[in-house]
């Protein structure tokens, strides 16, 4: 029961990690492989913030993620919509995405490296045990998986309930009939993948509330997103808050049961398996 | 296969005067140059080793550092039973086993699996080796005692790279190198004009894997003692990335263009800037992306058929005069 | 990053002297090579216990005027390298300071992998390696292989077996029952301790009812503290790194774990642990310890607050100081800077340390303290290898508040 329920609390950061890379690739098509470094700005603001001018992590989101939201349409404005006008053909994308974010990782990294070193970082919020099913689990996950879901239901409803929510929706599917149908994908485009961004950046908030983190640790969570997103299936929202949900609970049930130097490998395991059965992801169509 | 032509032989003839050279290092340089030198041997077969599979299909491979760490550790769990000769090629073996499964795994499918695939590779294999090593056996670190100096290293280094520069140039020759042009130029029509690609694919990858996999035996004698984390450094995936694309993948001798200067600088960096080197990583990623596209090799290229137009016109414009 | 940490107070008058006793090769300064992490995992505990004993140790040597060496005084600067917690920098550092720097000496890397990764090079080199930061069975063998290397934080053996004896102290006063709860981190300092203090504790009797271990880079104790206390154990022994023993504790305390005892490793007998923890430090078994109540090493704590503006550690800190002193009484006792020659003064002298007089037993210190406790807001030693050293009793852990 406590693997369950201590699986679930680390999923939520997962999922909304996850449905932001989604939205920058699936619909922005950037493979963007510094959505981790993201993560962890966030969660050196995040820190910040709370240590500096004693603001709540929680509240912290409302500066954090719409700064990253800023921060990531620049990226795409800037140095990413020449790479997209540039590319012949989607192949090409890719590859000048890859090497573009590869760039962009190791910068965010480099600075923060240098404005906070390389210590392992973590602060002392609502760190206090609170009891579901008789079991004691830290407050400052339960919060944060409250915030998840918050964010993550508000998210929907924009996605599926609002015109231009159904619009991203649309570039997802097909950016060139999107076109046709009079909408501005790029700025479709540009908006997505800075949605992605504050979205990261939210889970960056949260995870920093329970977690230890440190200036290099960002590649492991872009790897963690990205089988998620492979998983749920490019581009799709809740086969992404599915997957994240399973890893979640997966690596927990490997590092209580078997061993916690599993994890990683528990990860590729699952991926491993979703390549060989279903390639397209769990709600995804073949030939997708 | 065709005959070497004379230009070719030409190059040979050069390269190998290069050869005999660099091996000359040890006794004139420092112990430091000298360590700076098998640094950037150890670099040149890696990225040519890469750009042999990752020239032709464009798939960006950070698998590298698995496949060093398990040449790595082939040697430093051998070292009591086998020769040393014969656990480089274990240890080739053992890294093209590894690429042959990632390889039929993730190359049937998009390369953006196979990249996120290799990704993690290497810290997926090093947290097994670990468990394994701290479940099975009694300790993380392994010794690797031998009378190998640097300077051993560094001809055994030159030895494989003679090798890799001559397995690069008779698969660019073979029908195999063909197949990978089209590929690269076009996987449909690859696939139309009846090339199993991903058979090729893999293949390719797996002959590129068994070279990185050698290149992490013959290092290991310089760590002395092998511990997972040096042994599955991610940042050589990633230096390789950058020396090789730097230099240009499309001529052999492209990355080796790359590697002289990054690897010197790299060098100083560490020693004196060690919390920089993230920034200049990601700043030589993003001039790749930006300015040379094509790598050094590629500039050279344009500039001289810049030059080639120029001067044909300005040989119309003297003939009109 | 590279710093040259040299008080330019040379007078004119040594600056003479050095080079009337110096001869045709005169030489005002000696310089020590130091390479170890100020970036990655151990970064943090390096910065306690390994640079600011350093820093301390060439203030105090430049202050007095330098190391006497053949009757000139020489004054100290030591060439900084980081090696970001990586085996393999760590070697390329060490190279650097052998071939291009050309330091005289050189000090012990930061971490048991690392010493045992460098050893083989600085061997090579020929220079002293006086090791702390290095807790192993394979000192004697070490030693043996490479006799330029001292050893000198002890062994695995010993301080898992004075763990598991003070565990069995409170057992046997009924304070505790017999279920073990063992965690180590999975490295070369975890796996060695792991394996030495899992039969000392079925010797002693205990049943270890939970059992795992973690790469060195988790972030997340949740899983391994709640799976411990599903096994519902009676002492929760971790052998752990700095940034998992503040993890795990954190875990423990939200987790409220129910135990008579909670032993955790490196950064335990860190101030920094007391600050984190606060009133949870109560009843907190770690590695290490010190005499607290020597007079020298209260005067040696006031000393390094006083130069360095922090608080040493109650273990290695005073240690890494020692080995300094070693250093500096072999290279006067030789009068040169003969490297051989310091390796064998240091074989056959007896030194006067802060950790009191040092005698290397085949290359190795083998009194010292193992196991401390946090009691009353202070780290105090509850176990060590020899009756001679002064221990407390170690009193029962009673929750986290």
């Amino acid at each position: 029961m406590s693997i369950i329920i201590t699986g679930l609390l680390l999923g939520g950061a997962y999922a909304l990690i996850a449905v932001g890379l989604t939205l920058q690739y699936g619909v922005a098509r950037i493979m963007n492989l510094a959505n981790g470094e993201n993560l962890v700005l966030a969660c050196f603001c995040t820190f910040w913030l709370f240590s500096t001018l004693a603001i709540n992590p929680i509240l912290g989101i409302l500066i954090v993620a719409p700064a990253a939201f800023a921060l990531n349409w620049a990226i795409y404005s800037y140095a990413l919509r020449p790479l997209v006008k540039r590319a012949r053909t989607r192949g090409a994308l890719e590859v000048d995405s890859i090497l573009a974010t590869f760039g962009l990782l190791f910068v965010f990294q480099g600075v923060m490296i240098l404005t906070f070193g390389g210590g392992y970082y973590s602060y002392n919020f609502l760190r206090v045990p609170f009891a579901i099913f008789g079991e004691n689990y830290a407050l400052n996950r339960v919060v944060a998986f409250g915030a998840a879901v918050a964010v993550a239901i508000a998210l929907y409803v924009f996605l599926y309930r609002t015109r231009y929510g159904t619009a991203i929706r649309a570039v997802a599917v097909s950016p060139e009939s999107a076109q046709l149908v009079a909408i501005n994908v790029p700025r479709t485009s540009a908006f997505a993948f800075a949605l992605g961004g504050g979205l990261t950046a939210a889970a960056g908030a949260l995870l920093s509330t329970f977690y230890t983190f440190d200036a290099s640790m960002g590649v492991i969570f872009t790897m963690k997103a990205l089988i998620i997103v492979i998983m749920g299936g490019v581009g799709d929202v809740r086969g992404a808050v599915l997957a994240a949900l399973l890893i979640g609970l997966t690596e927990t049930a490997v590092s209580s049961l078997i061993d916690p130097g599993l994890t990683v490998a528990a990860n590729y395991a699952l991926f491993m398996l979703v390549l060989l059965v279903r390639p397209q992801g769990i709600f995804g169509r073949s030939n997708a | 296969m065709s005959l070497p032509t004379t230009r070719e032989w030409q190059i040979a003839v050069g390269g190998l005067i290069v050869l005999i050279g660099v091996a000359l290092v040890p006794f004139f340089g420092s112990g430091y140059v000298l360590s700076l030198t098998v640094n950037i041997a150890m670099y040149t077969v890696l990225c040519t080793a890469w750009a042999m599979f990752s020239g032709p299909t464009h798939y960006i491979s950070l698998a590298t550092a698995a496949f060093f760490g398990i040449g790595t550790y082939a040697v430093g769990l051998g070292l009591e039973t086998l020769p040393f000769p014969v656990l480089v090629l274990v240890a080739g073996a053992c890294a093209a086993a590894l690429a042959a499964v990632v390889g039929i795994a993730t190359l049937r499918l998009s390369g953006v699996y196979f990249v996120i695939f290799t990704l993690g590779l290497a810290e997926l294999v090093k947290q097994v080796v670990t468990w394994w090593q701290t479940n099975f056996t009694t300790s993380v670190g392994l010794y690797v005692f031998t009378d190998f100096r640097e300077q051993h290293i560094l001809w055994m280094l030159l030895g494989l790279a003679a090798l890799v520069f001559i397995t690069s140039w008779a698969i660019s020759r073979s029908k195999l190198g063909f197949a990978m042009r089209i590929i690269g130029n076009d996987e449909t029509v690859a696939k139309h004009v009846g090339i199993d690609t991903a058979r090729a694919k893999v293949l390719l990858f797996v002959i590129s894997g068994a070279f990185i996999g050698m290149v992490g035996a013959i290092l290991a004698p310089r760590f002395a003692y092998v511990e997972p984390p040096s042994a599955f450094n991610t940042m050589i995936s990633f230096q390789v990335v950058i020396m090789a694309l730097l230099g240009g993948t499309n001529r052999i001798w492209g990355p080796l263009v790359g590697v002289i200067p990054f690897t010197i600088l790299m060098d100083q960096m560490t020693a004196y800037f060690p919390n920089h080197t993230p920034i200049v990583i990601g700043l030589a990623f993003l001039a790749i992306v930006y300015v040379l596209p094509h790598g050094v090799t590629g500039l050279m290229a344009d500039l001289g058929k810049l030059r080639k137009r120029f001067k044909l016109v300005a040989a119309n414009a003297g003939e009109g005069a | 990053m590279k710093r040259r940490n040299l008080l330019k107070t040379i007078t004119a008058a040594t600056l003479a002297s050095a080079v009337l006793a110096g001869g045709a090769y005169a030489q005002e300064t000696i310089t020590f090579g130091a390479s170890a992490p100020k970036t990655g995992p151990l970064a943090g505990g390096a910065a306690v216990t390994h640079w600011p004993a350093i820093q301390l140790w060439v203030n105090d040597v430049n202050e007095r005027g330098g190391i006497d060496v053949g009757g000139t005084k020489m004054l100290v600067e030591v060439i900084e390298y980081d090696d970001a917690t990586n085996n393999e920098n760590a070697i390329r550092n060490i190279q650097r300071l052998a071939t291009v720097d050309e330091v005289d000496f050189l000090i012990a890397p930061y971490g048991t992998g690392i010493n045992l990764a460098t050893a083989p090079i600085i061997a090579q080199y020929g220079y002293p390696h006086l090791a702390v930061t290095a807790v192993t069975d394979g000192v004697d063998e070490f030693a043996e292989r490479w006799p330029n290397t001292f050893w000198t934080l002890g062994t695995s053996r010993d301080t898992a077996s004075n763990a598991v004896d003070v565990l069995a102290g409170l057992r046997d006063s009924g304070a505790i029952g017999n279920r073990v709860a063992l965690v180590n981190v999975a490295d070369a300092f975890g796996i060695e301790l792991a394996n030495a203090g899992k039969p000392a504790l079925e010797e002693a009797g205990f049943e270890i009812v939970y059992e795992t271990s973690y790469p060195p880079t988790t972030q997340d104790f949740a899983p391994i503290i709640s799976a411990a206390a599903a096994a519902d154990p009676d002492a929760f022994v971790a052998f752990s790194y700095p940034p998992d023993t503040f993890g795990l504790t954190a875990q423990a305390t939200i987790a409220n774990l129910d135990v008579g005892a909670f032993y955790t490793g490196v950064a335990t007998a860190f101030p920094g642990y007391l600050g984190a923890n606060g009133a949870a430090a109560q009843g907190v078994l770690g590695i290490g310890g010190v005499n607290i109540n020597d007079p020298g090493m209260v005067d040696y704590i006031a000393h390094h607050e006083e130069v360095t503006g922090a608080t040493p550690d109650y273990w290695a800190n005073p240690v890494v100081y020692s080995t300094l002193q070693v250093m500096e009484q072999a290279i006067t006792q030789v009068g040169s800077l003969d490297r051989q020659a310091v390796i064998d003064a240091i074989h056959n002298g007896t030194f006067d340390t802060v950790m009191g007089e040092w005698t290397f037993d085949g290359n190795i210190i083998r009194d010292y303290y193992t196991v401390g406790q946090w009691q009353d807001g202070k780290f105090v030693a509850v176990g060590a290898t020899s009756p001679d050293l002064p221990v407390s009793e170690a009193v029962v852990k009673e929750g986290w508040e």
